[in-house]
This record gives structure tokens, sequence and C-alpha cells, in this order.
């Protein structure tokens, strides 16, 4: 019986399944840090980009 | 509004216990210190991870009967101690939420669970797959098997309650309880393999004897152990550190909605 299917399955499963929780995790805190930058007004005061535009 | 109204306030902040853990309350402060350890657990995780499999896969010896089916274990074993590992953080941040109302406790928990239950699946996907070519079988109701499936709906258990209420705060309370009481399994699962007659092999590396596998194995199981744990541990931060930011969000759009609400029921 050749075992390298299983051992081919197990590290896909091994690497795949880490790899889309970190993916998820990373896409949803960009998300989360990028809606906060636009509504947070601590955060644009500090903002370069938007010193400035308030009187 | 303040970064700390964003969470709920701690109820119970009074011991000296209470009063080191709220200092990590703040989440302004949460999110600078995890922000700064986000890469420091990331990068090596990744690097040893990656080391770790590819040792394993490619350079580790093959064992004498099992040939090269052994190279599951540095995927299954890593995978087995970050389950139990996950759910006994579960049950710490879910005992420092009902103890010490830790605002972030409540959140740290409800992140660990989905982690905690992906890393379960794992070990039973791959420990399936070295029973088949080894044993026969996919499956057989051995009491280490079925222990850890049990924390497997343990897990899934916890994500299901914590969402099941209208109100967040009473969902984090009934999931921590049964984050504490699930606690138990924990024990059997360790201790399964020495208190029953299992098909499962008992424990090759223990904390208080020496290790009973050759060197050349044991390096590349610990190196991809140390990984996965701190790849564990990056996500789970991750995750956390979004779920501050969403409550965040979420103040800030209600406390900007009431004004507006206000001004539309004046006649």
């Amino acid at each position: 019986m050749n075992h390298l299917p299983f051992v081919a399955a197990s590290y896909a499963i091994g690497i795949l399944l880490p790899a889309s929780f970190a993916i998820t995790a990373w896409m949803r805190m960009a998300r989360a840090s990028g809606q906060l930058a636009a509504i947070d007004p601590r955060r644009q005061r500090g903002a370069p980009s938007a010193r400035g535009a308030k009187p | 509004m303040d970064a700390s109204t964003a969470v709920a306030p701690a109820r119970n902040p009074k011991g000296v216990g209470g009063r080191n853990l709220h200092r990590f309350a703040n989440p302004g402060r949460f999110l600078r210190l995890s922000g700064a350890a986000l890469p420091w657990l990331a990068v090596p995780g990744l690097a040893l991870t990656a080391a770790g499999l590819i040792w394993g896969l490619c350079f580790a010896p093959a064992d004498w009967q099992q040939g090269d089916t052994v190279r599951i274990m540095y995927v299954h074993v890593p995978s087995a101690w970050l389950a139990s590992a996950g759910y006994l953080g579960l049950a710490v941040c879910s005992l420092l939420s009902l103890v010490w109302r830790h605002p972030l406790a409540d959140l740290a928990a409800v992140e660990i669970g989905p982690v905690g239950a992906g890393f379960t699946a794992m070990c039973l996907a791959t420990g399936s797959l070295w029973g088949k070519p080894m044993w026969g079988a996919w499956w057989v109701w051995d009491a280490r098997l079925t222990s850890v499936l049990v924390l497997f709906f343990l897990y899934l258990g916890h994500i299901a309650l914590v969402r099941a209420f209208d109100d967040p705060q009473r969902g984090y309370r009934a999931g921590a309880i049964l984050a504490l009481v699930g606690i138990v399994n924990l024990p059997i699962i360790k201790f399964s393999v020495d208190w029953w007659n299992t098909l499962h092999q008992p424990a090759s590396i223990t904390l208080t004897g020496s290790p009973t596998m050759y060197v050349g194995m044991l390096w590349p199981l610990l190196l991809a152990a140390i990984g996965y744990t701190l790849v564990f541990a990056a996500i789970v931060l991750a995750r956390t550190r979004a779920a501050v930011m969403e409550r965040r969000i979420r103040g800030l759009l209600m406390a900007r909605a009431a004004p507006d609400a206000a001004e539309a029921a004046m006649p």
C-alpha cells in the first residue's frame, strides 16, 4: 500500500487550514483598522492627512 | 467617546490579581502592545513551522515499522497539543471573565473558540489519515479518539452558545460556564491512554521522563510544535485585535446614531 497520499493529504491540511485562519484574521484586522481610521475622531486628529481638514 | 468606554467596564477590579489584570484591559493599550507583539509571533512562527515540516517531510528518517506514514506525526502531534492547549486558554479566559470580569477576556475566549476547533479538526483529520494505513480503519471508538472528538464538540458548543443570545454579555457568560465545565475533558484526553487499554499509543514525550523517540525525529517535531504554537497565538491575537476594533467601531457608530435619532424624534 502506498502511504504517500496519506502523508500528502496530512501536510495539505496542516498548511492550508492554519493559512486560511491566518489570512482571514489578517483581512479582518485590516478591514477593521481601515474602518476605525475612517470614523475614529482621535485617529483622524492624529493622522497627517486629516490635519487641517477641520478648523 | 473614549476607547475605554468601547468595552464593557470591569465590575470587580479589586484585589491584587484584578488590578494587575485590568492594567491590560484598556483597549488602546491592548492594541498598542498586541500590535508590537504580532510580528514577533507570526514571523518566527511561520519560519519554525516551515522548518519543522520540511525537515520532517524530507530529512527525518522513516520509521522502521510505519515507514513514511510516521511523517504525519509532524502535523498531527502539534495540532493535538494545540487542541488541548487552546481549550485551556479558552478556560483561563473564561475564568478571568467570570471571576474578574476582565473585558478583553470575553473577546479572547470568543476568538480562541474557532481557531481551537480548527486545530482539533486538523488533529482528528490527520489522525484519521494515519489510522487508515496503520490500523486499517479511518476511525475507531478508542478512548483517546473519542475524548478528542468530545473536545471538538465542546469547541463547537462554545462557538454556538456565545452567539445564541441577543445580549452578548449573556452569551459570553454562558460560554464561559460551558468552557469551565468542559475542562474536565482535558485530563481525560491526557490520561486516556493510561487509564484504558487503547489502540492509540501512549505519549512518547513527557515532562518528567526522557523522550522515547529517536532524536532525528524529535527535533523536527519540537520545531513544528513551537512554530504551530506561535502561529496559533498570532492568529488568536490578530482576531482579538480585530474584535476590539470592531467593538469600538460599533460603539462609535451607535454614539453617532443616537443624536441623529434624537433630532429625528423632535417635532
